[in-house]
């Protein structure tokens, strides 16, 4: 830390003026509550999540498939990644910035949000496209 | 700009003269607690989940991809290595799950006395051990007998 040894100021501010609308008090209480929600809605699609890899434990791709064409399981497993990466995202924030301080902090939630977001994105195509493949074929081959 | 917080450390004495403000102690000066790491392991067990679910995809994109994909992620699951970072991840996610139920239950102002704390903390080791263990042997144990069938 820059002030550890010989304590400055380097701008003729009050640091209450500088503390002031940065800390806490502005959106902490929403971060909160939206992790909390997500929280809670990722008890039920977890327990439901269990119980498929029950059933795909073992599984090959045509069955995989399968079990991904059908609409309630890519409903599930839809709202499972987006709530998943949601949360995520939620927390690993937390965590930036508890641990990341300074300039890096912004480019640091950046870049954590943007992979976060391309994984959430990348797991919801992949769900449509065995939800839609899929069905397609089914439709084909009636 | 500088770090707001090294901002607030820099304080004044009576004389005018500044001086760095005390820091609460940290770690080192701490007796280790079963609560303190049941703290840190819930946000260390989040990332570890995070890594995971980042598998989880891979394996999602590979079966959507088609069989060739498929099979990869079959050599990698079907590999010790692979079972071993399975199994840590469903350590992850039951102890995230475990410490994320309590967490709600604090907030709902349960169980929230030092003493109950104290009290819950082995009992939720224990339970995400137990139903770790459980999960993933019955899940190899599944897949196993599942890959057997399709052979024979």
């Amino acid at each position: 830390m820059s002030t550890q040894h010989k304590p400055h100021i380097t701008v003729m501010r009050s640091q209450l003026s500088r503390a002031r609308g940065l800390g806490s008090g502005k959106s902490g209480v929403a971060h909160w509550w939206a992790e909390r929600v997500s929280a809670v809605a990722l008890v039920p699609l977890s327990g439901w999540f269990v119980i498929q890899v029950f059933r795909l434990a073992g599984a090959s791709q045509p069955e995989v498939a399968k079990w991904g064409g059908r609409p309630v399981n890519a409903t599930m497993m839809m709202a499972l990644v987006i709530l998943t990466f949601y949360h995520t995202q939620l927390g690993l924030q937390v965590i930036i910035d508890d641990y990341v301080h300074g300039k890096a902090h912004v480019p640091a939630s950046l870049l954590m949000k943007s992979v976060i977001f391309l994984l959430g994105v990348f797991g919801a195509i992949s769900v449509l496209k065995l939800a839609l493949a899929t069905t397609r074929g089914r439709i084909a081959a009636s | 700009m500088q770090d707001v917080r090294d901002a607030l450390y820099v304080g004044h004495r009576s004389d005018g003269t500044l001086t760095r403000r005390p820091m609460s102690p940290h770690l080192q000066v701490y007796r280790f607690r079963l609560s303190m790491f049941l703290s840190i392991a819930n946000r260390a067990a989040g990332v570890a989940a995070t890594v995971g679910s980042a598998l989880g995809i891979c394996w999602i994109s590979a079966a959507a991809k088609g069989p060739k994909s498929f099979a990869k992620v079959r050599k990698v699951t079907g590999h010790p290595l692979g079972k071993l970072a399975l199994a840590g991840w469903a350590l992850a996610l039951v102890y995230h799950f475990v410490a994320g139920i309590r967490h709600l239950m604090w907030d709902s102002g349960a169980r929230f006395e030092k003493k109950e704390i104290n009290e819950d903390g082995p009992v939720a080791a224990g339970v995400t051990v137990g139903v770790t263990l459980a999960l993933v042997a019955s899940i190899l144990g599944v897949a196993a007998c599942r890959s057997k069938k399709r052979a024979s």
